[in-house]
């Protein structure tokens, strides 16, 4: 165990490390220049958990409703032996597919642990590679590393190898219509994918094989218009994946952020909670309420202490880069005397005040 | 957004309540506004759960589809939705303005009222875009039979979400934008999407400040989202064993009481936001109604007309735009928007302040002034004034700029010279037609003027698109006529 890695257990106290999926890894993308993020991510803490230990749960559920038509959706679409995707495939895509082999990589029985049932999708990847005329995987198991610790992933996606290349085919409900889906949907959906596409390409890699092996196009397969007739496209996802290579990349280097940490620090729950939390720098901005567990947390910290990032990245950019709220209305009024550095921004918000003074005036 | 935007969200949280960034009202509002919340089953493209619909704050009229999944009550309930939002339009036909006729003569007329659909979020006009394209080429006859409402609702949903897209229309509006038109909270824009957090910083209750009651809206069960998603708490909890309910009633008392249920508690996720939405539109009726209101409100009676009266020979709208409609519609799109922007600063000093900001407006008081200047360089003479003005202003206007006057904008002129916090002004027109200026016209030394170049670009035409028939292979060709097809028609909605 490297020191790093010894160090982010201690951080992590007596907790197990979380399990991650796509989702989470995915989301170890949305907002990079967050040490506070980096550091829980690293350590593999369940922000879930400490979110809701320090009172501020993440309000992330999903209605039934929804998780049933994912569900009924992907069942119908690998119903016989994959049948109507197949069909898709060949029609849609133009894959001349004359047969194919499918290989369901689940739980077969009893409990297998995740590295035997790893082990076993290496070996079927391994044979399949060059052999037959195209084969479809079902929940392969795969493994990313995270900050060095190892990830299974359990996708609910099939990887399809044809003409020697692997595909992943990614099942989704939300609807494709009129050829056009919800474009924050297919980008999470493309976030995900990439996640897998990686996964695999290590895989692949390790197997001696090409990293190239594995497509970047990966299969998208929705519900077409209003019905629950599937339609498939190619999804490009080689901008996710150097995001996600950049985020994992710096996880790793995560180090330097942890040597400046106290050495007695923990996240362990308890009263100490807050102040742990705290005492790694975040970065704030709203976007963090749709990626990160901690978002309440941390947004009640910025509003706390006044930032103008709590407003929104574009804000801070319009004012300059002033941190501050109170520094940027006293700019503003010029009860506050700008340092050199700021005097243009300072200029530029005393304009902007009299303006709006004078048009207020102007109007009663 | 600007600093200036950004500067009042900074004094919004100061204030712990909004602050205005609009004078005047931008938008027109109808006399009877029809209010539609509409709620969607989760996890489904379009598949209707609910709305609350109505042009009276007093009298609601709950809609919904006991089971979601059901296509036989999806278009009974697009049915009913159709039966309002065609009552609506019919009224709005009532009344007919004649104008005077067209350079051929033709007869022009004008509905006395356009219809106004207003929706809590943008997410709720998306939905009905989706309810319009999910309804509207169906067919009344065939092998699955509609109400003949239900297509005719499917091509007016469409249109209304089309007019959405065109800056200033007010034909349907959502209502989160149209007060972030007005007043900036202390929160984040993403935040401001959720109504009850935005009318909490707005409109706090007595009481509250503005983050404390945002701070209760953004609690799911105190204040229930505004839609089109539902709560997935209140899906699992609550709608999920009460669509059960009735799908396992074994008789009609059964089945009545289950759909009893649904009433109620659907009725409770959408009071609260019915409730917001009125309210929302009284504080927005308060405003004062800015100046170009009244004429944008004139195109839309337009179009309106328009559409109604060439409804009954036209098709429903295509699934996707031709090369050349998108193109000409793209056009058509970002001269509204100049024109909307430009309108609406001259209707209000705060939007003008924009201007202001970057430099195509300058706001100052007269220094100087010779009224009575001519210009006689030419054959005739011409009453050319010339105006010194102190501003504190970055103006960015060259000399030789056209500009006209932003609280009389036919008062015209040309920037001479700008230097050190004055500009000197030689005005052109507007001030009648004699070598001397009508009483009044010319502004005098103390006055406070507003000079922009804003509207005086000469007209840009719309450049020559190609007709339908002439699209370029480039671009696909010549479209064909969208006749739907049969397949549209039957098109499953499962
Ligand atoms: S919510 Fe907090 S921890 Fe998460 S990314 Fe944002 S600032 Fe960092």
């Amino acid at each position: 165990m490297t020191d790093l890695a010894a160090r982010l257990d201690r951080l992590r106290g007596a907790a197990q490390p979380r399990n991650h999926d796509a989702r989470t890894i995915a989301a170890l993308t949305s907002n990079p220049g967050c040490a506070r993020r980096g550091v829980l991510d690293a350590a593999g803490i369940d922000k879930d958990a400490i979110a809701a230990e320090l009172g501020f749960a993440a309000p992330f559920g999903q209605s039934q409703f929804a998780i049933t038509r994912g569900n009924v959706f992907e069942a119908q679409v690998k119903a016989d032996g994959c049948a109507e995707l197949l069909s898709l495939l060949r029609d849609r895509l133009g894959l001349s597919i004359p047969e194919v082999a499918y290989d369901d990589l689940g739980v077969v029985g009893g409990n297998e642990s995740r590295k035997v049932r790893h082990a076993r999708t290496r070996q079927l990847f391994a044979r399949a590679l060059g052999e037959g005329p195209g084969t479809l995987f079902d929940h392969p198991l795969l493994r990313l590393d995270i900050a060095g610790q190892p990830a299974y992933l359990e996708p609910d996606v099939i990887a399809f190898q044809f003409e020697g290349r692997f595909h992943i085919i990614e099942i989704k409900s939300f609807a494709m219509i009129d050829g056009q889906a919800d474009p924050a949907q297919v980008a999470s959906a493309a976030r995900q994918s990439a996640v897998y596409v990686l996964a695999l390409r290590r895989l692949l890699t390790e197997l001696g094989h090409d990293e190239d092996t594995v497509s970047h196009e990966v299969v998208l397969v929705c519900p077409e218009n209003f019905s629950n007739r599937p339609t498939a496209t190619f999804l490009d996802v080689r901008p996710q994946l150097a995001v996600l290579r950049r985020q994992l990349a710096r996880l790793t280097g995560i180090d330097r952020i942890v040597a400046e940490l106290p050495a007695d620090l923990t996240f362990e729950p308890g009263a100490g909670l807050a102040g742990a939390v705290r005492s790694v720098e975040a970065r704030y901005s709203p976007d963090c309420v749709s990626g990160c567990e901690m978002a309440l947390f941390c947004r009640d910290e910025a509003r706390a202490c006044g930032s103008t990032g709590a407003l929104g990245r574009s804000i801070r950019d319009d004012l300059g880069g002033v941190d501050s709220i109170a520094t940027a209305l006293a700019l503003a009024d010029g009860s506050l005397e700008p340092a050199e550095e700021l005097a243009e921004t300072a200029a530029g918000l005393r304009l902007a005040a009299r303006l709006r003074r004078e048009a207020l005036g102007a109007a009663s | 957004m600007s600093a200036l935007g950004a500067l009042a969200r900074l004094e919004a949280v100061a204030a712990g309540r909004a602050v205005p960034v609009a004078t005047v009202r931008h938008c027109h509002l109808s006399e009877r506004p029809l209010v539609i919340v509409p709620l969607r089953l989760a996890g489904e493209a379009v598949a209707p759960l609910a709305a609350m619909v109505g042009t009276d704050p007093e009298r609601p009229r709950l809609l919904f589809v006991p089971q979601p999944r059901n296509r036989d009550l999806r278009f009974r309930f697009a049915a009913e939705l159709a039966e309002v939002v065609l009552g609506r339009i019919e009224e709005c036909r009532t009344a007919v303005e004649e104008l005077p006729p067209a350079k051929d003569g033709t007869e022009r007329v004008r509905y006395g009222e356009a219809p106004q659909i207003i929706v809590p979020n943008q997410a709720g006009v998306g939905f009905l875009r989706m309810l319009g394209r999910s309804t509207r080429f169906r067919r009344t006859d065939g092998p699955y039979p509609v109400d003949p409402a239900v297509p005719m609702l499917g091509r007016w949903l469409t249109w209304f979400a089309d007019r959405y897209e065109r800056p200033g229309a007010a034909l349907l509006l959502a209502m989160t934008e149209t007060l972030r038109l007005h007043w900036a909270s202390g929160q984040s824009s993403l935040e401001d999407g959720n109504l009850a957090a935005l009318l909490g910083w707005i409109d706090p209750p007595e009481g509250l400040t503005g983050p404390q009651a945002a701070a209760l809206a953004e609690d799911p069960v105190a204040s229930p989202p505004a839609g089109p998603a539902t709560d997935p708490s209140f899906d699992n909890e609550v709608l999920a064993p009460a669509i059960a309910g009735y799908d396992e009633a074994a008789d009609e008392t059964g089945l009545s009481h289950a759909k009893e249920r649904l009433r109620t508690v659907l009725s409770s996720q959408l009071v609260p936001t019915w409730e917001l939405m009125w309210r929302a539109i009284g504080l927005l009726r308060a405003l004062p109604e800015g100046a170009n209101v009244a004429a944008r409100h004139d195109r839309d009676r337009d179009s309106f007309t328009w559409y109604a009266e060439t409804f009954e020979e036209g098709f429903p709208q295509a699934r996707r735009d031709d090369a050349v409609n998108a193109a000409r519609r793209l056009h058509d799109l970002e001269r509204a928007q100049e024109s909307y922007d430009a309108q609406r600063a001259f209707d209000d000093p705060l939007v003008m302040a924009e201007y202001r900001l970057t430099g195509e407006a300058f706001g100052g008081v007269v220094t100087e002034c010779l009224p009575t200047r001519l210009d006689e360089t030419g054959k005739k003479p011409k009453l050319r004034p010339w105006l010194r003005v102190r501003t504190g202003d970055p103006v960015r206007l060259e000399p030789g700029r056209a500009v006209c006057s932003a609280a009389r904008p036919g008062l015209k002129g040309r920037i001479v010279e700008v230097a050190a916090g004055e500009v000197l002004v030689e005005l052109t027109g507007g001030m009648g037609r004699k070598l001397t200026p009508e009483p009044g016209s010319v502004p005098e030394v103390g006055d406070r003027v507003c000079f922009t170049s804003l509207g005086t670009d000469s007209a840009r035409g719309r450049p020559n698109f190609p007709e339908r028939e002439q699209t370029p292979w480039t671009h696909g060709g010549p479209p064909a006529e969208y006749v739907p097809t049969d397949e549209d028609a039957q098109e499953a909605w499962s």
